[in-house]
C-alpha cells in the first residue's frame, strides 16, 4: 500500500466512523449555535451592539466548538489500541496524523462553516462582510483542527485532560483569532482584508506543513 | 564531535551526571549570589540616584531598570526552555529536561513581573492600566504558555514523560517568541519601539544605558540562581531512590 493509500485509507476510515456515530458530527454544531445564542441574551438584544459584536462572537464560539470536538480526535482509537497499531505501522506517523487531522476537519469544521452565515445573519452582521466571515472560517478552522491535534495528542493518555488541553491550545488559537475577526471587521466597514486573508493563508501553510510532526512525537509519548 | 573542543565537551559529558552537577550547582550558587548583589546594588544605585530624569516622563521612568530586564527574561528563558527541550528529546538528557522544568516557574514569575510593571507604568504614562496591544497581547499569551507549561508537566505522573511533553510543547510555542520582539515594529502601538537593541546607535543615553545594563545582568545572575536551585531540588525529588541522595541526606542529619 501507497502512502497516499494509507492516507486516503485513514480519512476513509475515519469518515465511516463518524457517520456511524452522528453524535459527534451534531454536537460541536449544537455547542456553536447555543453558544451565539447566549450572547445576544446576555448582552442584550440592541442591534448596534450586536452588529458590533458578531465578527468576534461568532468566531469565539467557533474556536470553542473546534476545541470541544477534538477529544474524538485520538479518543476511540487510543482507547480500543487502534493508535497503537498506527503507530506500529511502516507509514510515517505524521502523515497517518494529518489524514485523522483532515477526517476530522470534515466532521466538526466544515459543518460551523456552513452554519456560520445564517447565525451571523441573526447578529446582524453586514452582508458586505460574509464572504469574508466565510473564508476566514475557511482559512482557519484547518488550523484550529491542526493545533488542536498538537495539544490533544499530549494529553490523550491523561484521565481528566481536557482542562489541561483548553490551556494548552487556546493561547496557540489566539493569532488566528486576531487575524480572522480583524479580518471580519474590516469587511464589515467596507475594507480591505487582503492582508489578514493572506497572513491567515500563510499560517494554514505552515501548520499544515509542521503541526503533524510534533502531534505525532506527542503520540509516541503518549502511547509509550 | 571534533568540533567541539575536547575539555568542553568533557564538561558537558561530566555534567550529565546527577550527582556531579548537584555538587557543582552547590558550589557556584554562593559565587554568584555574591556577584548577584554586588551588580544589583551598583545598578540599583546608579539607576535610581545618578541617573538624570527623563526630559518627558521625569522620575517614573525609573520603573525600566525592574521592567525591561524583567521583559527580556521572559523571552529569554522561554527561548532556553526550548533549547533544553530539543535537547532532550534528541539526546535524552535528563539534565536538559530538569533545567527546562525548572525554568517554567522562574519564566512565568518574570513574565509577570514584567506584565504588572508595565500596567504600573502605563497609569501614569498612557493613562490606563491595561491596553490590548500588541506587545502586551503578546507578552500575556507569553505568560499562558508558561503556565500551560507548568500544568502539563504536573499533569503526567512520570517525570520523564512528563519531561518530554513539556518538550514539544514548549517548541511549539516558540513561534510566539518573534511576534513579541517584533510586534511593536509590526504594528503601531502604544508601547514604545525599541531603544536598545536595534541597528546603529542606542537611542538611550549613556548614563541610563550603564545602570539597565547592569540590571540586566543581574536578572540574567537571579536566574541562573533561582534555576539552580530549583534544578536541585527537581534532581533530589528524581533520583530520591539512589544511592548517593541516601549518603547525602545521610550526611546532613
Amino acid at each position: 500500500m501507497s502512502l497516499i493509500k494509507a492516507f486516503v485509507a485513514i480519512i476513509r476510515r475515519d469518515l465511516i466512523l463518524a457517520v456511524r456515530r452522528r453524535a459527534e458530527i451534531v454536537n460541536p454544531l449544537f455547542f456553536f449555535i447555543i453558544v451565539v445564542t447566549l450572547f445576544p441574551l446576555g448582552i442584550g438584544a440592541q442591534a448596534k451592539l450586536l452588529q458590533a459584536m458578531a465578527p468576534g462572537v461568532i468566531w469565539v464560539s467557533a474556536l470553542l466548538a473546534a476545541m470541544l470536538s477534538l477529544d474524538s480526535l485520538f479518543r476511540s482509537d487510543f482507547d480500543d489500541g487502534s493508535l497503537e497499531q498506527m503507530l506500529l505501522s511502516p507509514y510515517p506517523v505524521a502523515v497517518l496524523v494529518l489524514g485523522k487531522i483532515v477526517a476530522h476537519w470534515l466532521v466538526t469544521g466544515l459543518p460551523l462553516i456552513l452554519i456560520a452565515p445564517l447565525l451571523a445573519v441573526f447578529l446582524g452582521l453586514p452582508d458586505a462582510a460574509m464572504g469574508t466571515l466565510v473564508k476566514t472560517l475557511v482559512l482557519g478552522t484547518p488550523v484550529l483542527s491542526l493545533i488542536g491535534a498538537i495539544g490533544v495528542a499530549l494529553t490523550v493518555g491523561l484521565r481528566r485532560g481536557g482542562m489541561i488541553l483548553s490551556l494548552l491550545v487556546l493561547p496557540l488559537y489566539i493569532p488566528v483569532l486576531i487575524f480572522a475577526s480583524n479580518a471580519v471587521d474590516m469587511a464589515a466597514m467596507g475594507l480591505p482584508v487582503s492582508a489578514q486573508i493572506n497572513i491567515l493563508m500563510a499560517i494554514l501553510f505552515l501548520a499544515l506543513v509542521l503541526a503533524p510532526l510534533p502531534a505525532a512525537a506527542a503520540l509516541k509519548m503518549s502511547v509509550n | 564531535m571534533s568540533i567541539i573542543p575536547a575539555p568542553v565537551s568533557r564538561f558537558f559529558h561530566r555534567m550529565a551526571s546527577p550527582p556531579i552537577f548537584y555538587a557543582f550547582a552547590d558550589k557556584l550558587i554562593p559565587w554568584l549570589s555574591l556577584i548577584f548583589i554586588g551588580l544589583t546594588g551598583a545598578g540599583l544605585y546608579l539607576g535610581l540616584f545618578v541617573a538624570p530624569a527623563d526630559y518627558q516622563q521625569g522620575d517614573s521612568y525609573r520603573i525600566i531598570y525592574i521592567h525591561v530586564p524583567a521583559a527580556w527574561m521572559s523571552l529569554f528563558i522561554y527561548v532556553l526552555m526550548a533549547i533544553c527541550g530539543g535537547i532532550a528529546l534528541i539526546w535524552r538528557m535528563k539534565l536538559a529536561e530538569v533545567m527546562m522544568v525548572s525554568s517554567a516557574p522562574i519564566g512565568a514569575g518574570f513574565t509577570f513581573i514584567a506584565l504588572v510593571t508595565g500596567s504600573l507604568w502605563g497609569k501614569p504614562m498612557w493613562g490606563t492600566w491595561w491596553v490590548w496591544d500588541a506587545r502586551l497581547t503578546s507578552e500575556l499569551i507569553l505568560l499562558f504558555l508558561y503556565l500551560g507549561a507548568i500544568s502539563l508537566y504536573g499533569a503526567i505522573e512520570d517525570r520523564r514523560t512528563a519531561s518530554r511533553a513539556v518538550a514539544i510543547l514548549v517548541i511549539v510555542g516558540v513561534v510566539n517568541i518573534p511576534i513579541i520582539h517584533y510586534s511593536v515594529q509590526w504594528w503601531n502601538t502604544l508601547h514604545q519601539g525599541p531603544t536598545v537593541a536595534k541597528a546603529g546607535k542606542p537611542s538611550i543615553h549613556i548614563s541610563m544605558l550603564i545602570p539597565l545594563l547592569l540590571m540586566a545582568t543581574a536578572f540574567k545572575l537571579h536566574y541562573a540562581i533561582a534555576v539552580l536551585q530549583a534544578a536541585k531540588v527537581e534532581i533530589l525529588k528524581r533520583e530520591q531512590n539512589t544511592q548517593w541522595v541516601k549518603k547525602l541526606i545521610e550526611g546532613n542529619s
